[in-house]
């Protein structure tokens, strides 16, 4: 499946939080068709950027643009068509069916009719996607944390958007899932869709990531090419630590060290 | 949750819905068989069946599905198994506005003015219940809400009873606010119907916003859920349903807490899969209540408010424990 080259922008952009400064004057471009990671310390502003760039929260300054539309006054049934979002800590308030709730992300293009074949077909496509397809007829409330994060990314997948904004996706998610989520972004991003992510594992930022964006203090401190973007002072400076970039067998790894 | 197959479910209630409404029409003082229905003009129980029975029938019907309706639209909207308009203090404000017309007399004068001050009544209670509990709409702060409500406008009740008039003001507001579809005719189910079925019009709009709201508020305006819409459609759709059932019936609690309650596990707890059949389910319990208070051997009839208030209170203290413990 290939899809047109699109692009999510973001210029001058700044954001105030209950007179806090979150972010401040970030320029990023995106480009469909890769996978760009996030990183940053705790309260480095990664949420609210995501939460900006989806059209979600309006900035205090600056601009966000999908194409050619501004956000987030672009309407929101085709904003939603077109980005998914996964929220860090996602509610869940009732104990509906896994496939239920993925047929949830389908609600931007379903009518008064309901879900269309076509969009049980979408489901179907998403559960198998984020290796949920036997956890389709469990009640959510009775899932692990590690299936509940599943279905709720095949629940993002299930608009099949050109862009995905996942707020750490990884987490709760033991070793061998967290690799099946790299595999799943990486394909993703080869359909061509555009995939940002908030990460707080270094080495699997490398892993998954296309990009590296460097986020402290609300302002872009790093970003470039994920092969050489982390430096050891760029994550001393982000993140206070002393952290080596080690040769691994599929890429750089991230040894840490030590607090600074 | 495993759904039930929707056709059975819908049809299940229905069949119900036309046993009970036999019942209904033939139970009563005079028992009025099936054959008398067919005999207008020469059986002397005629009247009594088209006259009484029959509205009555009709208004437990309305009643029944409006208060299911918007206890299913309101708990889907709210992510809280314990809301309902007469919880969240809507129905008591819907009252308020019922008791100062009556004070007032100007219901006596202008009748029609009963029903619109119980919708603006109940309209500023939905609204007033939006903006006490914030945005960050926690299960807490929308009970809290609604018992701040709930106090106000019983205050205001009060305040009406103890500078009544007269004690015929008095005891007309008493006997109104109880709760009852006893001696209803065909003018009360005029008065409310048309606004009833604006009300669940509008809130069986909401279905799909419903479901969204599954992943909170954040998570439904991802989806492109526009949150302002459905509140106001919700607000006027509670409104009008609700404050419509109010004033002609007085305040009859619990039926939209316990209704969406029993269906949910049949529907896969889907808020939207849940208004359609929460109507139904209304009327049935509300149908069922007012039969079996019929045939309560007491001299005056038991008050359908106060029967569905001894039946509905305990249950709500039975969910509340069984949400405690997060099995709810």
């Amino acid at each position: 499946m290939t899809r047109p080259v699109s692009l999510l922008t973001c210029v001058a952009l700044g954001m105030s939080l209950g007179g806090r400064p979150v972010l401040r004057d970030v320029h990023l471009s995106f480009e469909s068709g890769t996978v760009t990671a996030v990183l940053g310390p705790n309260g480095a502003g990664k949420s609210t950027l995501l939460n900006c760039l989806a059209g979600l929260i309006r900035p205090s300054s600056g601009a966000v643009r999908l194409d050619d539309s501004p956000l987030p006054d672009m309407p929101a049934r085709a904003r939603a068509r077109r980005i998914a979002v996964l929220p860090q800590t996602p509610e869940i308030a009732w104990p509906v069916e896994a496939r239920a709730l993925v047929g949830l992300g389908r609600t931007p293009f379903i009518g008064a009719r309901g879900l269309t074949t076509e969009d049980e077909a979408a489901v179907d496509r998403a559960l198998a996607a984020a290796g949920a397809t036997d956890l389709a007829h469990r009640s959510v409330d009775i899932l692990s944390g590690g299936e509940r994060a599943r279905v709720l990314i095949a629940r993002a997948l299930a608009g099949e958007p050109d862009w995905l904004l996942a707020d750490e996706p990884m987490t709760g998610l033991d070793p061998a899932h967290q690799l099946d989520a790299v595999s799943l972004f990486r394909a993703m991003a080869e359909g061509g869709v555009g995939v940002i992510l908030t990460l707080h594992d270094l080495s699997l930022a490398l892993r998954v990531a296309d990009r590296i964006v460097v986020l402290a203090d609300g302002g872009v401190i790093g970003d470039g090419p994920a092969a050489t973007a982390l430096t050891p002072d760029l994550i001393a400076t982000a993140y206070g630590i002393r952290a080596e970039v080690k040769a691994g067998l599929h890429g750089p790894v991230i040894e840490v060290l030590a607090r600074l | 949750m495993k759904a039930l197959n929707r056709p059975l479910l819908y049809g299940g209630l229905a069949v119900a819905l036309v046993v009970l409404s036999i019942l209904s029409l033939s139970i009563g003082r005079v028992w009025v068989p099936f054959e008398a229905w067919f005999d207008p003009g020469s059986d002397p129980r005629w009247p009594i069946l088209l006259e009484l029975r029959a509205p009555r029938t009709m208004l437990a019907l309305l009643i029944g599905g409006a208060l299911g309706l918007s206890g299913a639209a309101l708990q889907g909207y709210t992510r809280n198994p314990l809301a309902d308009p007469g919880v969240l203090g809507v129905s008591a404000m819907a009252a308020l506005g019922a008791v100062l017309t009556l004070y007032y007399g100007v219901a006596a004068l202008a009748p029609w003015t009963l029903p619109v001050a119980a919708v603006a009544g109940a309209l500023l209670g939905v609204v007033a219940l939006m903006l006490l509990s914030g945005s960050a709409s926690s299960m807490v702060s929308f009970l809290l809400a609604g018992a701040i409500l709930s106090v106000v406008a019983s205050a205001g009740v009060s305040l009406a009873l103890s500078l009544a008039p007269n004690p015929w003001a008095v005891a007309e507001i008493v006997d109104w606010l109880m709760g009852s579809i006893e001696d209803r005719g065909w003018p009360e189910v005029r008065m409310a119907a048309p606004l009833i079925v604006l009300g669940c019009g509008l809130l069986l709009t909401t279905g799909r916003a419903l479901d969204a709201l599954t992943l909170g508020e954040t998570g439904a305006r991802s989806l492109g859920v526009s949150l302002k819409r459905t509140r106001w459609v919700l607000a006027a759709g509670v409104a009008l349903a609700a404050g419509a059932c109010v004033a002609v019936t007085g305040v009859i609690g619990f039926v939209g807490l316990v209704t969406p309650h029993l269906l949910r596990p049949l529907v896969g707890a889907r808020p939207g899969a849940l208004l359609g059949p929460s109507i139904l389910g209304g009327a049935v319990i509300v149908l069922a209540a007012d039969i079996l208070v019929r045939l309560a051997p007491s001299a005056a009839e038991v008050k359908l408010g106060v029967a569905m208030a001894a039946f509905g209170a305990p249950f709500f203290l039975m969910l509340l424990l069984r949400l405690r413990k997060g099995t709810a």
